[in-house]
């Protein structure tokens, strides 16, 4: 099990080469070998959504993704999409409705949704709670993440940006 | 906001407003710091050989290829960590004649549950850990189960531990007198029996622990995702026999615990005698399987219970006999019999009948221990009782709402007691019913179902009262001899720069405890909100508490804060009058100045009065106390356990052809006292109350006849997800308790209390004019249709 093989893929913006072992996943290698500790294992088995990341721009479970598998593609976790500001908007709304308790599904929770608005910008409730249903949250309930994500929705189609989210202060 | 202000109405006027939580961005930002992402240099990984049988005896261990494997460093068996930790037995004092078998971290002799961590494994990698772990051999002799909780307490029947007499764990009693008379002479008498099914918190972190011994220093510092850091500080040190001083536990950002993580677990336990005998951190996180085997479990009652009612429709009495199954010993060291006392004894607490009689039994078997989970017994407690009240009310020919307003304890019955000996002091169970009957527009709701039903769509609509018990005295684990502190401490420092540090016992696990504390103590020293740090979890910086459990933060903690800021502002005017010449009464601190106190002119910033108290004391007089820190501890006082009460109304429509039920609606009115912060107070509830349709609707750990749990996966244990969810509707009575300044009773289990009780009722309505009733939760489609008969 201890042969390794390199891998070439983007991550946040950076091309980077590293030996990983053929069944280290996307989650572990984010995690362990690049320190991306935002991305969180809460199931390891594709059911909770906490480990979402853009791969390639669509929302894939790296819990399910093996390393090796990611050879090739950009990788965005959610600390690349902090530091680019695209989810920024989403970010605040989240941090003014109080769509997060305890955090640790946040991050896969901000990449569902910017995977949703990329795909059906202005969706309604229902839709908003289908496109979350791989997502689970055991603290908030759901429902300030599915007013977040609305009002990001309105806010995206009124043509309203958001500044740099982490640097404003709290 | 319907309770006045009143002393709390200041400059920096913080508590009371909607404001977000400043700690909440950096875990936006992909920036949380749980234990499960720590590295320590030199760290290493610790894995468990798991037992397959619910109930075996050890024969043998056989390790040695285990040990050859790559990257492993120790492989350590129960024998091995029994030499340096001592065992542990969950009872407590109070509770007479209760009784549990003794734990090690690891078993010697005997497995008692499936899933049992048996033999461990450390290596350079968890990968590496779980190899190795797959080649240790043990041999089992397999040992008969108990998993029934009737033939478990007949007089012949096996025992699920070796150390225990019998499985009955503890049994409790009350009884006010002439119950029997009272049944027989009702007009109306209604009953049911009643399941609960087991649950599990399914925190979004699993559990993780990360412990570092340092030989060198004899110092112990476990980073460990738990909600009471000094709880285990004082277990790792008196069961690893080292000073409690030399102990240090952190507990940094938690994913998630409801209770869950401030229980020992045997392999935390184990963690620390690994690093131990390693000599090196080693860390451990549960996996999500391993979760669903090890962490504890709870609820799992059978509930037989009877009510009975005049002509009128006022409530005489209840009898209740409630039967609990545990895992094969008491959890420690809250143990495993609270739940089932809190059952008993929240039993038609927001009702005005007197006559009661109850009888408990905590009974063991060969599962997962379980123990205190998110509102520990209410939502048990409010579904019988509720049920019952609904089948009296159509028994008496009343609207279920009419039959509430007839038998809740009225608003000005207060103070009074309930029969089981709760004494309450002022709570608004009329003023919640009328509310929430406008919240749902009730009568209109009403209306609406009929004419639905005349279409054949099958709507029901259910509504339960709660009592929340809170802010537990030291009645509760202190006086049974457990070392859980009842009081909380807090540390106020004025930086030379004049901002504040805050260091506190209560802790966050993100319900927004340093939020709140932040709010009470800017508030309440006067300075804004900004300038105050709030910091928590870490027993070497923050003074002892009882930290967060039992809705303890706002409660306790906020008091806490805010006797500590009235205190340091103290002590700030009092030294800023010394400089200005001036008498302390006649001086206010207001954001960030102190002025004059009654024309608000800026006398002097409390910046200067820190840089004259940090670096020119010598332009001091000799006598002037310069203590721009203080510590203070509060414990509650006055009332034993501070109660909250709300009511909560569910809609719901039945498929009466697949029995799946949505939830259309939900709404709550609640009063937890003082509310410090709207917008995390209504969050706290939604989240409790999507907790409560969980066990509801979806949420059971399932057991086959040998104790093999048969869905302990997220993919096979159903939790709710978004789109199961409805929007919950949230409504406020403020009625502050007057034990404290602050008023504050807590919010955190008041969703979770009574929301399948409301469902239950729903469902239950939905189903009355098809001839069909259910009393077991979950209500999965198999079981609604078998209740239609359908099936």
């Amino acid at each position: 099990m201890s042969a390794t093989l390199p891998v070439t893929l983007t991550v946040n913006g950076e091309t980077l080469t590293r030996l990983v072992e053929p069944r280290e996943t996307l989650a572990d290698f984010l995690r362990r070998d690049l320190g991306l500790t935002g991305t969180h294992a809460g199931c390891e088995m594709g059911v909770c959504g906490a480990c979402l990341v853009m791969l390639d721009g669509l929302p894939v479970h790296a819990c399910l993704t093996f390393a090796v598998q990611a050879a090739g593609t950009e990788i965005a976790t959610v600390e690349g999409l902090t530091e680019s500001t695209v989810i920024a908007d989403l970010q605040r709304a989240f941090h003014e409705r109080n769509a997060l308790q305890c955090g640790f599904c946040t991050p896969g929770m901000l990449i569902a949704a910017q995977g949703l608005l990329a795909r059906l910008p202005l969706p309604s409730r229902a839709e908003i709670r289908d496109a979350l249903s791989g997502n689970y949250c055991r603290c908030t309930g759901y429902e300030a993440i599915v007013d977040a994500i609305e009002t990001v929705a309105r806010r995206r189609a009124a043509g309203e940006t958001a500044p740099r989210f982490a640097e404003e202060p709290a | 906001m319907n309770a006045p202000l009143g002393s709390l109405d200041r400059p920096n006027s913080y508590i009371g407003r909607a404001v977000t939580r400043p700690n909440a961005k950096r875990l936006l930002a992909g920036r949380g710091r749980y234990v499960t992402d720590l590295v320590l240099p030199r760290m290493l990984h610790a894995a468990f050989l798991r037992s397959p049988y619910a109930h075996a005896r050890i024969v043998s261990i056989d390790a040695e290829a285990a040990r050859a494997m790559p990257g492993v460093r120790l492989v350590a068996t129960g024998a091995d960590l029994a030499r340096l930790c001592t065992p542990w037995v969950g009872t407590l004092d109070h509770f007479k004649g209760m009784k549990s078998a003794p734990q090690l971290p690891l078993p010697v002799e005997e497995v008692l549950w499936s899933g049992q961590a048996v033999v461990a494994v450390v290596a350079d990698s968890r990968a590496q850990a779980e190899d190795a772990a797959e080649a240790v051999l043990v041999e089992f002799e397999e040992l008969p189960v108990v998993a029934d909780i009737d033939t478990a307490r007949e007089p012949d029947a096996d025992r699920a531990a070796a150390g225990i007499e019998d499985n009955l764990c503890f049994r409790s009693r009350l009884d006010t007198g002439g119950i029997d008379a009272l049944f027989a002479g009702a007009a109306h008498v209604v009953e049911e029996e009643f399941h609960f099914g087991r649950h599990t918190a399914v925190t979004l972190e699993p559990r993780a622990i990360l412990a570092d011994w340092d030989a060198s220093e004899g110092k112990l510092t476990v980073h460990h995702a738990t909600q009471t850091p000094y709880q285990f500080q004082d277990l790792y040190s008196r069961h690893y026999g080292i000073p409690e001083a030399s102990v240090r536990v952190i507990a940094p950002d938690i994913g998630g615990s409801f209770g869950m993580k401030l229980h020992v677990y045997h392999e935390d336990m184990a963690v620390v005698g690994l690093s131990m005998l390693c000599r090196r951190p080693v860390k451990y996180v549960a996996d999500r399987m391993e979760s669903f085997v090890s962490d504890i479990h709870a609820r799992d009652h059978r509930v037989r219970a009877r009510m009975a009612v005049d002509a009128e429709g006022t409530i005489l009495a209840m009898d209740v006999d409630d039967v609990t199954a545990i895992g094969a010993f008491s959890t420690y060291p809250r143990t495993s019999a609270v739940e089932g006392n809190q059952v008993i004894r929240l039993m038609g607490a927001p009702y005005r009948f007197r006559n009661y009689r109850a009888e408990l039994a905590v009974v063991f078997q060969n599962k997962v221990q379980t123990s205190q989970y998110r509102a520990v017994g209410h939502p048990v407690a409010c579904a019988v009782t509720e049920r019952l009240v609904d089948l009296a009310a159509a028994r008496a020919g009343l609207d279920p709402a009419t039959m509430r307003e007839k038998n809740l304890i009225p608003d000005d019955a207060y103070p009074c007691e309930s029969p089981t000996g709760y004494k309450f002091e002022a709570l608004s169970h009329q003023a919640s019913l009328i509310r929430l009957k406008a919240l749902m527009d009730y009568d209109a709701l009403r209306a609406e179902q009929a004419a639905l039903r005349t279409r054949g769509i099958h709507r029901g609509i259910g509504i339960a009262s709660f009592v929340e018990i809170s802010n537990p005295s030291p009645a509760f684990y202190g006086i049974g001899g457990a070392r859980i502190s009842a009081q909380d401490g807090a540390t106020l420092s004025v930086t030379p720069s004049g901002e504040v540090r805050c260091l506190i016992s209560v802790t966050e696990q993100g319900q927004g405890t340093e939020t709140i504390i932040g709010q009470i103590v800017a508030d309440q020293f006067g300075v804004a909100r900004e300038k105050v740090r709030v910091i928590t979890g870490d027993t070497e910086i923050t003074p002892h508490g009882g930290a967060t459990w039992a809705c303890r933060g706002a409660g306790i903690g906020g008091e806490t804060a805010l006797q500590a800021a009235r205190r340091l502002r103290d002590n700030v005017l009092a030294l800023a009058a010394t400089i200005l010449q001036a008498r302390p009464g006649d001086l206010d601190l207001r954001d960030g100045l102190v002025v004059d106190a009654l024309s608000g002119a800026e006398r002097v910033s409390l910046a200067e009065v820190a840089r004259i108290a940090y670096f020119r004391s010598d332009t001091l007089p000799p006598d002037a106390r310069a203590q721009l820190s203080i510590t203070h501890h509060y414990a509650p006082q006055g009332y034993p356990f501070a109660f909250t009460n709300g009511i909560q109304g569910c809609h719901v429509e039945l498929d009466v052809d697949t029995g799946l039920v949505k939830v259309l609606k939900h709404w709550v009115v609640e009063d937890c006292g003082r509310i410090i912060n709207p917008l995390l107070v209504d969050e706290q509830v939604r989240g409790g109350v999507v907790q409560g349709l969980g066990a509801a609707f979806f949420e059971e750990c399932r057991y086959d006849d040998n104790g093999q749990l048969t869905n302990g996966s997220l993919a096979d244990y159903l939790v709710p997800m978004a789109c199961e969810m409805p929007d919950i509707v949230v409504g406020h009575i403020e009625t502050p308790t007057a034990d404290t300044a602050l008023g504050a009773k807590g919010c955190g289990e008041a969703g979770t209390a009574a929301a399948s009780a409301a469902a239950l009722n729903a469902v239950n309505d939905a189903m009355a004019p098809l001839g069909a009733s259910i009393a077991q939760i979950p209500m999965t489609p198999e079981r609604l249709l078998k209740s239609l008969g359908k099936i």
